[in-house]
C-alpha cells in the first residue's frame, strides 16, 4: 500500500563500520553498528526529528539516507525510487532534490571562495542557467535567507556563525530541493542566534514546501520545530511518535529519562521536579549490549531484556516503541512505574 | 559576602587592535550560594573568572582596572594585587575550578590519582600516603567505582563524564570556599549533564561551597542557580535572584533572551522571538550601552553613556536607562 503523502521511506537501514586491526594481516575484528535496522517514513512537507545522545547514530542515519555513507543494507525510497540501488550518475541527477545542511558552518564552507561562488556553485555544477541568471539567483537566495546581497563578494570568515549558517542554508536551497537533511544546524550557535535560524528554517519550510529530516540533541528546540520525533539509542530507534504524544506521554523508559534529564527554563517548576537520573553513560557501539541495547542503564530492566531484542512495533496509530515492558493493551503502565521511583 | 568584584576592566592587545573584553564588571558572591553567569560567546563570562584567578596570559591580555576582594575572616584581600606565588595559593586552594573541556585540562601523561593528590600535597601539606588515602575517598565521593584501582588510571581511560568527575574531585580536593565551574556540562550529553549537576549540588551542600556556574544555557540556570548575572558585551547587564529573573526580567537583552528559548513560557507552540542583529564588536571601545544597536526600546540617553547597574528592587539590578514595564526612563540611583 503506497501512501502518496510519504516522500521518504527508510526500511531496515543498516550502516556498519568495520574496524581493522593489525598491520600485516589487517583483519577485520569488530563492526561498529552505527545504524542497526532503522525504519521510518517522512511525509511530504513535515519535519521528522532524530534525537539522541552522541554516538546514537543519528548523524550516520542522516548521511546514509542521502547516500553520503553507502548503507550496509536496507532501502531508502525517495518518491518510490530506491536510492541505495542508484548509480553515481543517477544519484547526482537526483541530488538537486535532496540536500543537506551541516552542523559546522565554517568547516562546510570553502574559505577561499566568495559567498557568491559558494551559493552559486550548485547551479554551476548542475548547469542551470547563464552567468547572469546565476547571479540573479544568488541575489534572490541571499535575500531569501536574510543576507544582504551586497555581501556576496565577501568570504566566509567575514561572517558571524549565524550568518554562515544562513549561507549554508542558501546553498542547500539553490537548486529548489524538496527534501533537506539538517544535521544539528543550530547547536554551534548562541541562543539568540539559534532562534533566528530556527525561525528562518520554519519560514522557508512554509514558503517552499520543504520536507526536513532534522537531527538534533536539543530536545527543547526539537519540540518547537518538529511534527514527529524519533528517539535513537545505540543505532536503533527506541520510540517514534508525533511531537505532542512523545512529549506528553513517552512510553519508552529511555525517552522518559531523556525528557526528565532536560532542564526546563522555569525555576519554580525545576525546584519541584523529580528527575530520573540514568546511571552510567552510553556503551560503546562497537560492543553494544545483547538483547535490548538500553538494558544496561534501564531502571526497569527485567531478565528478558538482557537476552531478547524487543520488537519495534506500533502501539497506537503513529506511535511505535521498542520495549518489552510496554504492554500493547495497557500502554500507560510504564510511565506510572518509572515516575513513582 | 566572600567575593566582591568592582569595575573590572580587562583588555587584549591583539594584532587587529584592542579587544575590549571586560568594560567594568561588578558583582558580589555570598557564602554557600550558587551564582550563575549567563551570556553568549564573547560576553566576557570566562574572561572575568580568568582575570580573578590570574589566568589571563599577559601579554596580550592586560587587567587595566578594578578590584577583586576575597574576604577571609572579614579581611579583604585584593586578588588582582597578589604576586604569582600568592595567587597560586588561592588558585586550587581557596578557589577551585572546573573547566568545560576535561580532556585538555587534565595532564595526559599523569595518572588521575596523582593529579588529584598533587594539589593536596601542595596546598594542605599532606604526606604522600595521606594524600592517596584522601584521593581514593574523594574518587568514591564523586562516583567513580573501583576507586582504589582507578587511582592509577590515565585520563584517556575515562569517558567524558568520568573525566568531568575527576575534574570535580580536583576542584574540591583542598576544601575551597569557592568553586568556579566554566560550562562544566556543555560538552556532555543531557543524561550525563543531569548526573554532573546533581553531583556538584550534593558536594556544594556537603562542603558548604559557593559555586559560580558559567553557562549559556538558561534552562540549566533555572534548574540550579540561586542568583543570576546576565552578561553582555563585557558588562553585567542584570543581577537578580533566579525567580525574579525569569518572572520579571528588567533588561531588554534578558527579556529577549527568555523569549528566544523554547519552553520558557509553555508548550513551545508559539513562534520564537529572536533578537535581531549580532553581538557587539569588541574591537570598539564601549562608550554607550552595548545592547543599544539591537534594542527596541533605545532612546538618546542610551547612546550618551554606558548605563550603570541601577537598583530595581533590593536584590535586583539592571544596567538599563529604560523601565520596560512602566514604559518610562528609569531613575538612576546607583547601587554600591
Amino acid at each position: 500500500m503506497a501512501d502518496n503523502n510519504v516522500l521518504v521511506r527508510v526500511k531496515n537501514l543498516k550502516k556498519f563500520f568495520p574496524i581493522k586491526q593489525g598491520v600485516i594481516f589487517n583483519r577485520q575484528t569488530i563492526q561498529v553498528k552505527a545504524v542497526n535496522d532503522v525504519s521510518f517514513e517522512i511525509k511530504q512537507g513535515e519535519t521528522l526529528s532524530l534525537v539522541g545522545e552522541s554516538g546514537c547514530g543519528k548523524s550516520t542515519t542522516g548521511r546514509a539516507v542521502l547516500q553520503l555513507h553507502k548503507p550496509t543494507s536496507g532501502q531508502v525510497l525517495y518518491e518510490d525510487q530506491d536510492l541505495t540501488t542508484l548509480s553515481e550518475g543517477e544519484l547526482r541527477a537526483l541530488r538537486p532534490k535532496i540536500q543537506m545542511i551541516f552542523q559546522d558552518s565554517i568547516a562546510s564552507l570553502n574559505p577561499r571562495h566568495s559567498v557568491r561562488k559558494i551559493i552559486g556553485e550548485p547551479l554551476v555544477i548542475h548547469n542551470v542557467g547563464t552567468a547572469k541568471t546565476i547571479h540573479n539567483r544568488v541575489v534572490e537566495l541571499m535575500e531569501l535567507v536574510g543576507l544582504n546581497p551586497k555581501w556576496m563578494k565577501r568570504f566566509p570568515h567575514e561572517f558571524s556563525g549565524g550568518q554562515r549558517q544562513r549561507i549554508n542554508i542558501a546553498r542547500a536551497l539553490a537548486l529548489n530541493p524538496s527534501f533537506v537533511v539538517c544535521d544539528e544546524p543550530i547547536s554551534a550557535l548562541d541562543v539568540s542566534i539559534q532562534a533566528q535560524v530556527v525561525n528562518l528554517l520554519k519560514d522557508l519550510q512554509q514558503q517552499l514546501g520543504l520536507t526536513y529530516l532534522f537531527i538534533a540533541h536539543d530536545l527543547s528546540m526539537v519540540q518547537y520545530l518538529s511534527d514527529r520525533v524519533a528517539v535513537m539509542y545505540l543505532g536503533k530507534v527506541m520510540e517514534l511518535a508525533d511531537k505532542r504524544t512523545l512529549f506528553s506521554d513517552p512510553l519508552h523508559p529511555y525517552t522518559q529519562s531523556l525528557m526528565s534529564a532536560v532542564p526546563l527554563p522555569q525555576p519554580k517548576l525545576e525546584r519541584k521536579r523529580k528527575r530520573i537520573i540514568l546511571q552510567g553513560e552510553v556503551p560503546s557501539p562497537s560492543n553494544a549490549p545483547s538483547g535490548c541495547v538500553f538494558h544496561t542503564r534501564c531502571p526497569l530492566a527485567i531478565d528478558r531484556c538482557t537476552t531478547d531484542v524487543p520488537e519495534y512495533r506500533q502501539i497506537h496509530l503513529g506511535h511505535s516503541v521498542a520495549c518489552h515492558l510496554v504492554d500493547d493493551q495497557q500502554s500507560s503502565i510504564i510511565p506510572t512505574r518509572l515516575n513513582s521511583k | 559576602m566572600i567575593l566582591q568584584v568592582k569595575d573590572l576592566i580587562t583588555r587584549f592587545y591583539s594584532v587587529d587592535g584592542v579587544v575590549y573584553a571586560l568594560n567594568g564588571v561588578n558583582f558580589a558572591l555570598n557564602a554557600g550560594e550558587t551564582l550563575a553567569v549567563v551570556g553568549e560567546s564573547g560576553s566576557g563570562k570566562s574572561v572575568t573568572m580568568m582575570s580573578l584567578l590570574g589566568l589571563i596570559p599577559q601579554p596580550p591580555g592586560k587587567i587595566e582596572g578594578g578590584q577583586a576582594f576575597l574576604f577571609e575572616n572579614d579581611k579583604p584581600q585584593d586578588l588582582l594585587k597578589l604576586s604569582e606565588r600568592q595567587v597560586r595559593r588561592v588558585r586550587g586552594g581557596q578557589i577551585g575550578f572546573i573547566f568545560q573541556d576535561p580532556i585538555s585540562s587534565l595532564n595526559p601523561t599523569m595518572t588521575i590519582g596523582k593529579q588529584i593528590a598533587e594539589s593536596m600535597i601542595e596546598h594542605l601539606s599532606l604526606s604522600q600516603s595521606d594524600a592517596r588515602k584522601r584521593t581514593v575517598d574523594l574518587l568514591k565521593e564523586v562516583g567513580i567505582a573501583d576507586a582504589d584501582r582507578r587511582f592509577d588510571s590515565y585520563p584517556h581511560e575515562f569517558s567524558g563524564g568520568m573525566r568531568q568527575r575527576v575534574m570535580i574531585a580536583i576542584a574540591v580536593a583542598c576544601q575551597p570556599r569557592i568553586v568556579i565551574a566554566d560550562e562544566p556540562t556543555t560538552a556532555l550529553d543531557v543524561t550525563v549533564q543531569a548526573q554532573i549537576i546533581e553531583l556538584i549540588q550534593r558536594l556544594q551542600k556537603q562542603l558548604g561551597i559557593a559555586v559560580i556556574w558559567i553557562t549559556h544555557d538558561l534552562a540549566v540556570v533555572a534548574s540550579m542557580a540561586d542568583r543570576v548575572l546576565v552578561m553582555y558585551g563585557g558588562t553585567v547587564v542584570e543581577d537578580a535572584l533566579v525567580e525574579d529573573l525569569f518572572d520579571n526580567p528588567q533588561h531588554p537583552y534578558t527579556i529577549g533572551l527568555l523569549k528566544a528559548i523554547p519552553g520558557a513560557t509553555g508548550l513551545g507552540e508559539e513562534r520564537l522571538e529572536s533578537i535581531e542583529g549580532s553581538p557587539p564588536d569588541l574591537l570598539r571601545e564601549l562608550t554607550s550601552c552595548p545592547f543599544a544597536p539591537r534594542c527596541q526600546f533605545v532612546f538618546d540617553q542610551c547612546w550618551a553613556k554606558l548605563p550603570p547597574l541601577i537598583s530595581v528592587t533590593k536584590h535586583h539590578r539592571a544596567a538599563c536607562f529604560y523601565d520596560v514595564e512602566n514604559e518610562i526612563p528609569r531613575k538612576e540611583v546607583e547601587h554600591g
